[in-house]
Parts: structure tokens; C-alpha cells; sequence
């Protein structure tokens, strides 16, 4: 059967439909201004996805949690801000996420600059969230987390763990401390942890 | 006409869900009283973790499940004016859901089951946890089956008519839940028993959360359903006018369960392993489940403005004050319905996108839920309660003075708790905190709230022992009362063969289904995965 058929017969079903149905003028009405509320909202998101690129953070990528300990990116000497920026400036954050702390405990990165975090959990479930910003992510065993974001206010952060993970899921947090540009640069030390 | 079975199978039903719902109550109070750290020698995470699973076991699963199977019996025999197929199915259904909630029980009280009512591998709870859980989705299936079977029964002895339409919305929610439970059925069955039984080491954490999103949203329609045939059934008669239109009510419950199951990953909008184009299609879907709740809310208000207007109301809101204030099922309508709008804003929020990182996993989504779920839905049940205990008991309603009193302390209660949960989420506490441990400034900001939901804690406490004792007396010391029959919800004449059987409808769902779960469960047999062992907590 070919394409044109099939969309006769799709629009006949339609008619049908319609004949069937017999709703209300106001009803009618209504249902049209609630679709086209609904289709803004949609249009809107299709816009900031597809063209502003804003997604939520959906990276597939899979590692072994019970080994992170010897993986090149996550092993113990390899977390916290890399001391190399991307070649897009982009700085990079190494963090595990496991009971009860994102390691390193205490990260310092800059103001309006590009950051990627990527994160493993070495236990169970964790989430992440720095509370006021958008960097929030699901660390799910099995998986790399990565979710990039730009801070726009210096202040020290807590970054906490927004899924339970235990009896001392209270305790689960870590802290960033975000540095004006300026301070950034006179912090000679290239991002390393101070 | 209701039959001296049916009327025990559905008080059987009720009482179990309704004494859950007082003793989650207890719990929850417990909840916000140790998680304010005003009183050191109650805070325990360990009790508070166990407390929170059972209070959403209970009300989540144990309330949900046993008022709509009551409901579901009731609503088929007055509405199709015929026996409940196979008695002995719905009572061995009964049974094995009972015995499900004990197995529970006992693990999630001894705190060996403190994984929260979500499951969440790869912390891992007592095998009898899970075998409990399953029973109780295995005792319900009994439910659907008799609700599908009896709708096609009546179907056949009654060609070329319109089935009516509180049956009607009934199969449409045993059809939601056939297909809703199979998530958790199977992530219970090939994931989680294996694994808690020791027959495996591992679990895939992402296929695990996959399916558990599978059921986790149109799970919430399930539970909706049967407040939606409240306000379409007995609110608009209660308030002595009728249906505006009774087809606009058969398309929202249709759109419910068609859009209701294709969009579980907004649950996993923050998820690593499913990606952007799933999510983005599941947001779509999310968005178009939005229009039968559109629908519903106009088609009740122009009812009850029907309603209103008859009564004398003039204005163009003066048939608000007209309307019959004193009716348990209309004040319920007006009060749930103040909610699901409140409810309604907070859950478009939730729902978009990339914008759910702001409130992902904080307060702020069990305050939406409360409002939505523990306000508008639980708000129904309670007036749905006030209107079957008379029948089913055969006595006149203790009082309805205090039922009044009962629904108003409970819509106040949910106010003055959910408002500054919803507070504490925006200032980015996380859910499912025992107590504020974090060294932080911010943490200040977050103290008055807390004392406020304490307040809203005892006042719906204080609400669900009344309910519960107004429901007691009823039945122990009313006095005999002549019941009337439910009043005729006859299907408009002209018989729509789109709006009166499921066929189209579930082969549409099952297209759907298929996009919006096929690669999303298949990828993780394609690709690589690594799977965790059990953790204890």
C-alpha cells in the first residue's frame, strides 16, 4: 500500500471520528485554546532543545562502579578540577560520588566559564545538586553522569546528594566555591585544588 | 441494587485502605516532627528511613490499590445493575493482595526494608519486601480481570447501548493499570526477586529504573480515575444539576489512558541512561496528558455553574456562593479541584524538560505530589467515603457537621504543609533528608518552614482520625436509614462506537508503548552494561 493511501485512509478515520464525536461549540472552543496552551508549551522547549541546545543532562556512557578505583578518569589521583582546560575552555570536574561525600569534598572553580562535571557513583544511587543553579544529575551505578554548566554568582555552594542513599544520606554533601573571574586568574595556581 | 456480597467485598476493601490511610497519617507526623531537629531523643535516620518507606507503601500502594478495588466493585454493580462476576475470584484477589501487604509489612516495621516505596536498587531490602509487593500487584490483576470481564458481559446483553459511563471510566482504569503494572512486574520478577533471593548477584540499575518509570507515572492515573468519576458521576448531581457533557467525559478518560502511559522518563529527566530524543518524546506526551485534566477541570465547572445558576446564583460569579456548600461531595469537588489547579502549575514545572533541574529530587516534589495526590485525589476518596458508608452500611451518616469540619481541616492541613515544602524545594533542600546535617548558610533559610509543616502535620492528623472515627460511628451507632439506589448515568443515545469499547484504544497504546519503551529497555541488552552487587543502607 502506498504512502498516499495509507494517508486517505488516516484522514477518513479522522472524518469519522469527528462525525462521531459531535462536541459543543464552547467545549469545542475550550479544547482548542487548552491545545494551544499545551503546544506552546512544547514549542517553546522544541526551541530551547533544538536550537539553544538545553537539554537535561542525558549522556550515555557506561563503566564498571566496582572498579572506578582503577579506571584512568576516576581513580583516586585523577579527581577534582583538571588542571587542563579543554581546548574550548571548558574546565573539567572529576567527582566520586559515594557514601557519603562527592570526592574531593572541596572543589574551587571560576565564574562564568564553562563547567563539565563528570561523576560515578562507586555504591548506590546518588543525585547531585548544587541548590540556586541548574547542575543537578542522577548518578545511577553503571553509568558516567556528565552535565556541563556555567556559574554566574561566586559563593560557596554546597553541592548535596538529592537521592537517597543510605542511613547517612544526611551527611552527603560536598563544597564549591566559586571565584570571580578575577580571582580565578590571580589563583596562580591554574585551577589546581589550592 | 447492590447485593449484600458486594457490599461486604467493598467494605472489606475500604476498611483496609482507610485504616492504612490513618496509620500512614501517624507516620507522617512522626516524619515531620523528626526531620525539624526541634526534638533530639526522636531523630533516628534509621526509624525515619523505615517510617517513610511504610508511609508510602501505605498510602501509595496499600490506600490506592484496596479503595479502588472497593470502588471498582461498587461502581460495576450499581452502574451495570448486575452481580459481581466470579465473587470467589474477587475475594481470592482480596486475599492474595492482604496477604501481599503483611509480607510487606513486617520487614518494612522491622526496619529491613527501608529502601523507600520506589524500590531503588541496588540498596537492597528483605526478599519478602519484594514478594509482598508483588502479591499485592498479582491480587489486583484478579480486579481488572472481573472489571473487563463484566464490562464485556453487560456489552453483549446490551447491544447497540452506551455502557455508563462510571463503568466506563472504571474498565478504562483497569485497562491503565494492566498495562501500568507490567513495569514493575517485570523489573519485580526478572530483577528484583531473582536478586534478593540470591539466585543472582547483580542488577542493572538503569534497566531497573527504566522500568520502575514504566509504571511509576501512569500509576498516578490509576489512583485519579476514581476521583475523576466522583466529579463527573456525583459531584454534578450532588450539586443538583447535571454532566455538562457527558462525551467530553469519555474522551478525557480516554486521553488518560492512552497519553497517561507512554511518558514515564519524566521521572528520569536527570537520568544518565536514557537520552535526550526518549526524553524529549516522553515531555511531549507529559504535556498531552495535561488536556484531559484541561478538559475535566472545565467540564466540572460548567457543571457546577449549571448547577449554581439553577439554584438561583446570578452573576458572573455568584453561582459560586449558590452552590450547596453543606454537601460533603461538593465542597470535596471545590476543594480538590483549588488543589489540582495549585497542583496542576507545580506539575507543568516538574514536566519541563531541562528545567526540572532546578527542582529535581528537592522538596518541592513531594510537595506537589502531597497537593496532588494526598490533596485532590485523597480529598475524593474521603467524599467518596461519605457517600458509600450510608450505602453500603445502610445507615444514615453519623454527621455531617463534622465530615464538613473533616474536609475542610484536611484541605487547610495539605495548604500549610505542601506550601513551605514547595518553599523548601525552590531554596534546594533535597527530599528524603532525615535532618539538616549540612554545614551551610543556607541552611538557615530553610528553619521556619519546617515549624510551619509541623503545624500542617497535626492538623491533617488531627483531620484523618476524624474521618476515620465519623466512618466508624457510622457503621457501629447510625441509625437505620432507607438507601436510594445511585441514580441513572445512562450513556447518551446515540451509541459512539469510538467511546464505548477499549479495541482502538489499546492497539494505539500498544504502538505508543512500543516507541517510547522499545530501544529505551532493548538498549540495555545491546550495549554494554555493568551491574552493581546489593548494598545494605
Amino acid at each position: 500500500m502506498n504512502p498516499s493511501s495509507w494517508i486517505s485512509k488516516i484522514r477518513s478515520c479522522l472524518n469519522l471520528f469527528e462525525q462521531d464525536i459531535e462536541i459543543e461549540n464552547l467545549e469545542k472552543k475550550w479544547l482548542y485554546v487548552a491545545t494551544i496552551m499545551v503546544g506552546f508549551f512544547v514549542i517553546v522547549m522544541g526551541i530551547g532543545a533544538l536550537v539553544l541546545n538545553v537539554n537535561p543532562p542525558s549522556h550515555w556512557e557506561t563503566i564498571d562502579s566496582a572498579s572506578l578505583h582503577l579506571s584512568s578518569e576516576f581513580a583516586e589521583d585523577k579527581l577534582g578540577v583538571q588542571p587542563m582546560a579543554l581546548p574550548d575552555g571548558t574546565i573539567q570536574v572529576q567527582l566520586v560520588a559515594a557514601r557519603y561525600g562527592f570526592y574531593p569534598r572541596e572543589i574551587v572553580v571560576p565564574a562564568d566559564q564553562k563547567i563539565q562535571f563528570r561523576m560515578a557513583t562507586l555504591d548506590v544511587l546518588h543525585g547531585a545538586h548544587i541548590p540556586m543553579t541548574n547542575m543537578s544529575t542522577m548518578i545511577v551505578p553503571g553509568h558516567v553522569s556528565e552535565v556541563t554548566t556555567v556559574f554566574p554568582k561566586p559563593g560557596e555552594y554546597p553541592l548535596l546528594c538529592n537521592e537517597y542513599c543510605g542511613m547517612g544520606h544526611d551527611h552527603m554533601w560536598s563544597k564549591v566555591t566559586v571565584l570571580s573571574q578575577d580571582e580565578w586568574a590571580a589563583l596562580k595556581t591554574g585551577g589546581k585544588q589550592p | 441494587m447492590i447485593d449484600t456480597n458486594t457490599k461486604r467485598l467493598a467494605l472489606f476493601n475500604f476498611w483496609i485502605a482507610f485504616g492504612s490511610f490513618a496509620l500512614a497519617c501517624v507516620f507522617g507526623i512522626y516524619q515531620v516532627l523528626e526531620r525539624s531537629g526541634l526534638f533530639s531523643f526522636i531523630q533516628s535516620p534509621a526509624v525515619y528511613f523505615a517510617s517513610v518507606s511504610t508511609h508510602g507503601v501505605l498510602m501509595a500502594f496499600v490506600l490506592t490499590t484496596f479503595f479502588i478495588m472497593g470502588f471498582g466493585y461498587y461502581t460495576a454493580t450499581t452502574s451495570l445493575k448486575m452481580p459481581i462476576w466470579n465473587p470467589l475470584l474477587a475475594w481470592s484477589g482480596y486475599a492474595i493482595c492482604l496477604t501481599g501487604v503483611v509480607l510487606a509489612a513486617i520487614p518494612l516495621l522491622l526496619g529491613k526494608a527501608s529502601v523507600l516505596y520506589t524500590f531503588y536498587p541496588p540498596i537492597q531490602a528483605n526478599a519478602f519486601f519484594y514478594i509482598g509487593a508483588t502479591l499485592l500487584v498479582v491480587g489486583s490483576w484478579f480486579w481488572t480481570v472481573i472489571m473487563i470481564v463484566m464490562f464485556g458481559k453487560w456489552k453483549k446483553n446490551h447491544p447497540g447501548e452506551t455502557v455508563p459511563l462510571p463503568m466506563f471510566a472504571t474498565t478504562a482504569n483497569a485497562y491503565l493499570w494492566a498495562w501500568t503494572s507490567v513495569g514493575v512486574a517485570l523489573e519485580a520478577v526478572f530483577q528484583l526477586l531473582p536478586w534478593s533471593l540470591g539466585l543472582r548477584d547483580t542488577i542493572d540499575v538503569g534497566l531497573a529504573r527504566t522500568l520502575f518509570a514504566w509504571t511509576l507515572h501512569p500509576i498516578v492515573y490509576f489512583w485519579l480515575i476514581p476521583a475523576y468519576i466522583a466529579l463527573y458521576s456525583y459531584v454534578p448531581i450532588a450539586a443538583g444539576g447535571k454532566l455538562f457533557s457527558e462525551k467530553l467525559a469519555r474522551v478525557a478518560f480516554l486521553l488518560i489512558l492512552v497519553f497517561g502511559l507512554p511518558i514515564g522518563f519524566h521521572h528520569l529527566y536527570m537520568d544518565p541512561e536514557q537520552g535526550t530524543i526518549a526524553k524529549f518524546w516522553h515531555m511531549v506526551g507529559t504535556f498531552a496528558v495535561a488536556l484531559p485534566t484541561l478538559l475535566t477541570g472545565f467540564t466540572v465547572i460548567a457543571s457546577l455553574e449549571m448547577a449554581g445558576r439553577k439554584r438561583g446564583g446570578k452573576g458572573l460569579f455568584g453561582w459560586i456562593g449558590a452552590l450547596p456548600w453543606q454537601n460533603t461531595m461538593v465542597l470535596a469537588a471545590i476543594l480538590s479541584l483549588l488543589m489540582l489547579v495549585l497542583g496542576g502549575f507545580g506539575g507543568i514545572v516538574n514536566a519541563s524538560y531541562a528545567m526540572n533541574a532546578m527542582v529535581h529530587n528537592t522538596a518541592w516534589v513531594p510537595g506537589h505530589f502531597h497537593l496532588i495526590f494526598a490533596g485532590t485525589v485523597v480529598t475524593m476518596y474521603l467524599a467518596l467515603a461519605y457517600h458509600l458508608w450510608p450505602k453500603l452500611s445502610g445507615k444514615k451518616l453519623f454527621s455531617n457537621d463534622l465530615a464538613l469540619t473533616q474536609l475542610w481541616t484536611w484541605f487547610i492541613g495539605m495548604v500549610i504543609m505542601t506550601t513551605p515544602w514547595h518553599v523548601l524545594g525552590l531554596l534546594g533542600q533535597p527530599r528524603r533528608i532525615s535532618a539538616v546535617q549540612y554545614n551551610s548558610l543556607l541552611t538557615l533559610a530553610w528553619q521556619p518552614y519546617e515549624l510551619l509543616m509541623i503545624i500542617g502535620g497535626f492538623v491533617l492528623l488531627g483531620s484523618a482520625c476524624l474521618f476515620v472515627y465519623i466512618l466508624f460511628k457510622t457503621q457501629t451507632e447510625g441509625t437505620l436509614e432507607p438507601q436510594t439506589d445511585e441514580p441513572n448515568i445512562q450513556g447518551e443515545a446515540v451509541v459512539s462506537l469510538w467511546l464505548n469499547n477499549f479495541v482502538p484504544w489499546n492497539l494505539l497504546i500498544l504502538g505508543l508503548m512500543m516507541l517510547s519503551y522499545g530501544w529505551p529497555i532493548l538498549q540495555f541488552f545491546v550495549l554494554k552494561t555493568y551491574n552493581p552487587t546489593a548494598w545494605g543502607y
